[in-house]
């Protein structure tokens, strides 16, 4: 049962995906209640699979017994374990928080349809960390796309179909020029598989089709990974999206497109290859470093507070990515835990931005005035996630903050902490906006109209665990270390 | 010259998918019209399945089902692996024109510009 463990995360929201429009169309609770019992499995399990990936070492599992090259191979290691966790526990938290939002968002006869396309994604989103060939990572982030473009066009408003058009047309430019490079490496060695790959890879350094290769497989990347100049759908595109949707997508969408890029740079290219025969670290450290500025400017702009924490979130990507550009452990076990915090100060905001929503319909910055008195337990889920963001020691942002900033230094890239700096500074300024707005300004109205329990609960565990794993931090520290070198020492 | 036209006589296949794939960018940048910005997504796609496809020959191979008296077969891998590109390129599509549908009952248009010009703020 063991041995089978890597594939139910991928069968078993697939399986349910399809049979729940087939078999609960009328029973519009049983939608809310499979999903819901599919992600609390797979955050079990995922748990479990982490201690034993932990303990025993990397997990393999051969699809219908073919061996690999031959076969598709789905590989576990530290890193796809973590991943994994990160990943299954925002999506019990959201679906948990989904139950109350879509009563609203979703009529009832969609329900289940609505419930089917959450369930491919999660599908996707596991299948993208567990598998261990690479046009099969293909497939599952097109299953993750074509989901998420679908379940931001639930939304009833009319703009949402446009942002999820405008997405769905540089998603598929992204994900194709990422099969173009895929096509590239096959042509060269014959194989698919990830490790058979690295092997094969390794004596054709110099042959200009292997860096054309990482360049159309990293283009493709950044585009789902909304780098700098690749950004621009993502603000339509969360920002439009139902609030579960778009806390989902922000929470588990650049997370995985994280991974399937460091997959890439470590398990396919070797360390070796990235900083010293190509010039990755200059211009990734460029795109960083602009990106987080981009980010961070685009965020002061916003009216709108879904936009304003989607462009927040380009800004927190180019974080991810200066890990990598470091390329030291640390610089890599600094975009490691950035993943895992992100992920939570991401979703605990957008879920708090969605109970505000559920409960006066607006997402206007300027009306959120008072909100401190009006929806405290929100308010304060809110207030602990902004702070994260601006980096307050004793909560996770201040964690992944301290440990690029160190890793700057130690590799002598002092000159990337100015600019973690300035993007702190000016996320500090537009959460200090809406912090202001909510608990200093406005005559009280009306106290205590909190959202519901359904709401709110998810909220502040979120927040709950923005504050929980940085003053714990050591233990994720220690997974990440651990990966990191796993990584960079060509694992 | 030689070399030039030798280079192109070798390569054609896969300077025409670059062609087609140019034409496909092109086609999705430039068209106001969201039905021929996914007409440009499929050109654009469909060239990637046509690089794969093309490169998987082999000089003097058979079709690649086994036969009796043949020695060498084409690649069957590539195919295979269009075969599931082409099914997501489908399903793009379908998602993208569900989305035009839906664009057009919301707004009464599908020209990106007057769309624009109508969702711009007040």
């Amino acid at each position: 049962m063991i041995a089978h463990l890597p594939v139910f995360f991928v069968l078993v929201p697939l399986v349910a995906a399809v049979a729940l429009p087939l078999l609960c169309k009328n029973l519009p609770e049983t939608g809310w209640a499979v999903t819901f019992s599919v992600c609390a499995m797979d955050l079990f399990l995922s748990l479990m699979l982490l201690s034993l990936v932990w303990s025993d070492g990397p997990m393999t599992y051969r699809l219908a017994g073919w061996e690999p090259p031959w076969g598709i191979e789905y590989r576990i290691d530290l890193f796809g374990a973590f991943v994994l966790t990160v990943v299954s526990a925002m999506t019990v938290l959201i679906t948990l928080y989904g139950r109350t939002s879509v009563e609203k968002e979703v009529p009832g006869e969609k329900r289940s349809y609505y419930h089917a396309l959450l369930l491919l994604h999660i599908a996707g989103l596991n299948g993208t960390v567990v598998t261990g060939d690479l046009f099969n990572l293909y497939v599952f982030l097109e299953i993750t796309a074509l989901s998420g473009y679908a379940l931001i066009a639930s939304s009833r408003m009319p703009k949402a179909n446009l942002a999820s058009f405008k997405y769905l047309m540089l998603g598929t430019i992204g994900i194709t020029f990422y099969l173009l490079g895929v096509g590239y490496l096959y042509l060269l060695t014959g194989t698919l598989n990830m490790a058979d790959l690295a092997e094969r890879l390794a004596p054709l350094y110099d042959n200009p089709a292997v860096r054309a290769a990482f360049v159309f497989i990293t283009l493709g990347l950044a585009i789902k990974f909304a780098v700098f100049p690749f950004h621009t759908w993502k603000p339509a595109a969360y920002g439009e999206a139902p609030s579960a949707i778009s806390a989902l997508l922000a929470s588990t969408g650049p997370k995985v497109a994280a991974y399937a890029l460091i997959r890439v740079l470590f398990s396919v290219y070797t360390p070796d290859f990235d900083y010293h025969l190509i010039p990755f670290r200059p211009v990734a450290m460029t795109a960083a470093l602009v990106t987080m500025l981009a980010g961070s400017f685009m965020a002061l702009a916003q009216t709108d507070i879904k936009r304003m924490l989607a462009c927040s979130g380009i800004g927190q990507i180019g974080y991810i990515l200066l890990g990598l550009a470091i390329g030291t452990e640390q610089g890599v076990q600094g975009s490691l835990i950035h993943i895992l915090n992100h992920a939570m100060m991401k979703g605990t905001l957008f879920l708090a931005v969605g109970s505000v929503a559920y409960r006066y319909d607006t997402t206007t910055a300027s009306h959120y005035v008072g909100m401190g008195r009006t929806m405290p337990f929100t308010a304060f889920a809110f207030t602990v996630a902004a702070c994260s963001m601006a980096g307050v020691p004793g909560t996770v942002g201040f964690v992944s903050k301290w440990t690029l900033a160190m890793a700057s230094l130690d590799a002598g890239y002092g000159f990337a902490v100015p600019f973690i700096v300035l993007s702190t500074l000016m996320s500090s300024v537009y959460f200090w906006r809406i912090i202001h707005r909510m608990y200093f300004e406005g005559d009280v109205v009306q106290r205590d109209n909190e959202a519901p329990a359904g709401l709110f609960l998810p909220t502040c565990a979120a927040s709950a665990l923005c504050l929980l794993l940085g003053l714990g931090a050591f233990v994720p520290l220690q997974i990440a270390g651990r990966t990191a070198s796993m990584l960079l020492g060509g694992g | 010259m030689t070399e030039a036209v030798g280079f192109v006589v070798a390569k054609h296949h896969y300077l025409f998918c670059f062609a087609l794939m140019l034409t496909g960018l092109y086609v999705m940048m430039s068209s106001a019209n969201l039905i021929k910005k996914i007409l440009g997504m499929n050109l654009f796609q469909v060239s990637v399945l046509l690089f794969y496809v093309s490169a998987g020959k082999v000089f003097g191979g058979t079709a690649p089902i086994l036969k009796e008296g043949a020695t060498l077969y084409d690649n069957p891998l590539p195919h295979t692996l269009m075969l599931t590109a082409i099914v997501v390129g489908v399903a793009t599509s379908a998602v993208a024109l569900s989305l035009v549908i839906r664009i057009h009952r919301d707004y009464g248009t599908i020209e990106e510009d007057e769309i624009s010009t109508e969702t711009r703020e007040p």
